[in-house]
């Protein structure tokens, strides 16, 4: 997994971190009924920062960032996006879902829009964007990710890196502040896995602040600028990327890392 | 191992398949005839379809077309010698016109007649979305409440009063959402409108018709009969209950547990109980509950016993098509911000109705023809019509042909639904790959 060949000339230190607070979670718990999936989450996340969270399969690190966005419920703690904290008060949470895009393993287009509905339907309805303008918007993140030609077919008619793409462009139509990406290029064929990272780069290099799941250590090492390792719904380790690879602290770590990048 | 290596030198051009494969003899022998097994039972068919032809076919060619009578008929067919007797078509000549409109006046037939028409423009849009514009919907939306004042006829005003009532409904529910709780605007959107449709509405159109009085001469139901009865109902009734359904099939998937335990009990009740004896509740028990004095409609009274009955099946079958979904539609509206209603409108609901067509469409066929129960309390559908022609001394003793010719209708209606379906289902299979 830790092969990828990054083309792109990737200069991590020309991207801008703020000292603005993004995401701040503190002291955050979490139970699936009796099962503590999430224990004592404290994370604290600056404008302009890429992390990265690894770790092995169920420890949490998808119901993490789906607490930032609320479509996982925390039970106890606080987790605080851009100033505004994710509560019961569903008017906060509308508010903290329209400046947190999101990006699924799966994609999670929807099938029955063309690809630039797909760009175009939250604007419409939740941003109140004028039909042209969310059109042109669309359109702009579309060549943005490399795919305006695709603009009137069904995401069933496209493959998966581009309708991966798709996602990361329909989320960008939004305008958010934070994008999470959860596995996205985890369902992906190794040939398409390239175009999509290459997209999430570009990102990054414009200064999103991005928390994004995924073993593509390459991209880890050339975009983040911390890597978080979770176990158990804990956070174990978090590190600047060349010493979290070359130097892990924990056992956990180091038995992790040897996994991936052992074969 | 030199024997493992091979390269094509030349690339071959296609060719035709043998004769036995393709055209009418290559048909017939690889599905009729492959093997003697399914040989034999070709044969055996053959020979059932020509059993079966051979009968029929002479009693269905009978020039009884002008008889007055059985007797008549029976004269025309004995003097030609028909050894299998045959077809009476006097009694359709005759009666053909009840069948269809029951007893509603001669001269105003042109009314329901305009409302089946106006009613495929309606559904125009509905059905086929790509080939007319969705400006036509507004149309549909108008001929809701234009049709049943073509049906009944009355002032211009009942029908708009009662469109007003929706309009009331929903500004209810926009305006005390915010104060009052989702929970309690919903109460108050349903309970609203029928008070203003119980008691407003007539007092409200007499004043407005004695300052305008604007309107078509009024067709009783009891008027109301034969194969237009049979349409009347089943077309309010899937119209209404698909509607009743969405809203059935959400409430039960509802976390509101007030709003989903009222969905569940609704649809496991009206599932458990047929479908006669709510039509009888219709037709005796609800007089019991009304105040005295009140004459509700009997035809309404069906129809809501009717359109109950199916929204509950819909419901269910919708419930299924929702199951169907992957969460992941769900996620993403949510984490693109979109409200519930917003996204079960623009993402769950079209899909989910998409997947739900097939099931839909087959609610709709059996209600259709469930109609036909309306005669056994005693409305006068075309099965109801068949008691009092037989009873005729002129036709005393016919069977096949009434119930033949009633069979056509409700065949010629059911097996469109059900081609469109399969139509729809195709087009939207192809559309989204
Ligand atoms: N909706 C749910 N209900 C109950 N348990 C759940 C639910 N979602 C996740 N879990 C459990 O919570 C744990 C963490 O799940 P999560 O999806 O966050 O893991 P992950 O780190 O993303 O793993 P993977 O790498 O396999 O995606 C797992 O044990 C999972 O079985
Ligand atoms: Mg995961």
């Amino acid at each position: 997994m830790s092969t990828l060949e990054l083309d792109t000339q990737v200069d991590a230190s020309r991207m801008e971190i703020s000292d603005e607070v993004a995401i701040e979670i503190s002291d955050m718990n979490k139970w699936f009924g009796t099962f503590h999936v999430l224990r004592d989450i404290n994370l604290t996340v600056n404008r302009g920062e890429r992390i990265v969270i690894c770790g092995p399969s169920g420890s949490g690190k998808s119901t993490l960032i789906r607490c930032i966005n609320r479509l996982e419920e925390h039970q106890a703690g606080s987790i605080v996006v851009d100033g505004t904290e994710l509560n019961s008060d569903l008017k906060n949470v509308d508010k903290v879902r329209s400046e947190v895009g999101m990006v699924f393993q799966h994609f999670n287009l929807f099938p029955h829009l063309t690809v630039l509905e797909n760009c175009t339907l939250a604007p419409i309805w939740v941003r109140k964007v004028p039909r042209k303008e969310a059109v042109e918007r669309a359109m702009h993140f579309l060549e943005k990710v490399k795919i305006p030609d695709q603009a009137m077919k069904y995401p069933g008619q496209l493959s998966g890196g581009q309708q991966q793409r798709v996602a990361i462009a329909r989320s960008l139509c939004m305008m958010p502040r934070i994008m999470l990406f959860d596995e996205p290029t985890s369902a992906l064929d190794p040939e398409m896995i390239k175009e999509v990272l290459d997209t999430m780069i570009e990102l990054a290099e414009e200064g999103m602040t991005m928390l994004c799941v995924t073993h593509e250590m390459g991209f880890a090492q050339a975009v983040a600028n911390r890597v978080i390792f979770m176990a158990d719904g804990q956070i174990v380790e978090q590190n600047e990327p060349h010493e979290f690879f070359n130097n892990p602290k924990s056992e956990r770590t180091q038995q992790f890392l040897s996994q991936i990048i052992g074969h | 191992m030199a024997g493992l290596s091979y390269v094509r030198v030349e690339m071959l051009p296609e060719r035709e398949p043998p004769v036995s494969e393709v055209g009418l003899i290559g048909w017939l022998k690889s599905n009729l005839f492959s093997g003697w097994f399914n040989t034999i039972l070709t044969l055996i068919s053959l020979y059932f379809i020509y059993a079966l032809v051979s009968s029929i076919l002479p009693w269905l060619w009978s020039p009884t077309w002008a008889a007055q009578s059985l007797n008549e008929c029976r004269e025309i067919v004995s003097d030609l010698g028909k050894e299998h007797g045959g077809a009476c078509y006097g009694v359709i000549r005759e009666r053909w016109q009840q069948l269809l409109f029951g007893f509603y006046p001669d001269e105003l037939r042109w009314r329901p007649i305009l409302t089946l028409i106006l009613l495929f423009v309606a559904l125009a849009p509905v059905l086929f979305t790509e080939a007319f514009p969705a400006k036509m919907l507004w149309f549909t939306g108008a001929f809701l409440f234009l049709a049943p004042w073509l049906m009944w006829g009355g002032v211009i005003w009942t029908p708009l009063l009662v469109a007003a009532g929706l309009v009331i409904g929903f500004y209810a529910f926009k305006f005390s959402a915010g104060a009052i709780g989702n929970l309690a605007a919903i109460i108050l959107a349903i309970a609203l409108p029928i008070l203003w449709w119980m008691f407003a509405i007539g007092p409200i159109s007499q004043g407005l018709a004695s300052i305008i009085p604007f309107g078509i001469e009024v067709v009783e139901s009891r008027l109301f009969g034969g194969f237009m009865l049979s349409v009347w109902i089943g077309v309010v009734a899937i119209a209404i209950s698909l509607f009743l359904g969405v809203v059935l099939a959400l409430g039960r998937q509802s976390e509101l547990m007030i709003v989903k335990y009222l969905s569940v009990g609704f649809i496991e009740f009206i599932r458990g109980v047929p479908l006669i004896t709510l039509l009888f509740v219709a037709s005796t028990l609800l007089n019991i509950f009304m105040p005295p004095g009140t004459n509700f409609d009997i035809i309404l009274r069906v129809m809501i016993m009717a359109t109950l009955f199916a929204s509950a099946y819909i419901a269910e079958v919708i419930r299924g098509g929702l199951a169907a979904l992957p969460r992941g539609q769900y996620e993403a509206a949510d984490a693109l911000g979109l409200d519930y209603w917003k996204s079960q409108r623009l993402i769950i609901l079209p899909q989910a109705l998409k997947i739900s067509i097939p099931g839909i469409v087959s609610t709709f066929i059996g209600l259709f023809k469930d109609t036909t129960l309306v005669s056994i309390i005693g409305l006068l559908d075309p099965i109801g019509l068949t008691g009092s022609i037989r009873a005729d001394a002129n036709w005393n003793g016919i069977i096949w042909e009434l119930y033949g010719f009633i069979a056509i209708l409700f065949f010629i209606s059911c097996f469109s639904m059900s081609r469109y379906s399969m139509w729809l289902e195709r087009k939207l299979r192809k559309g989204h790959q």
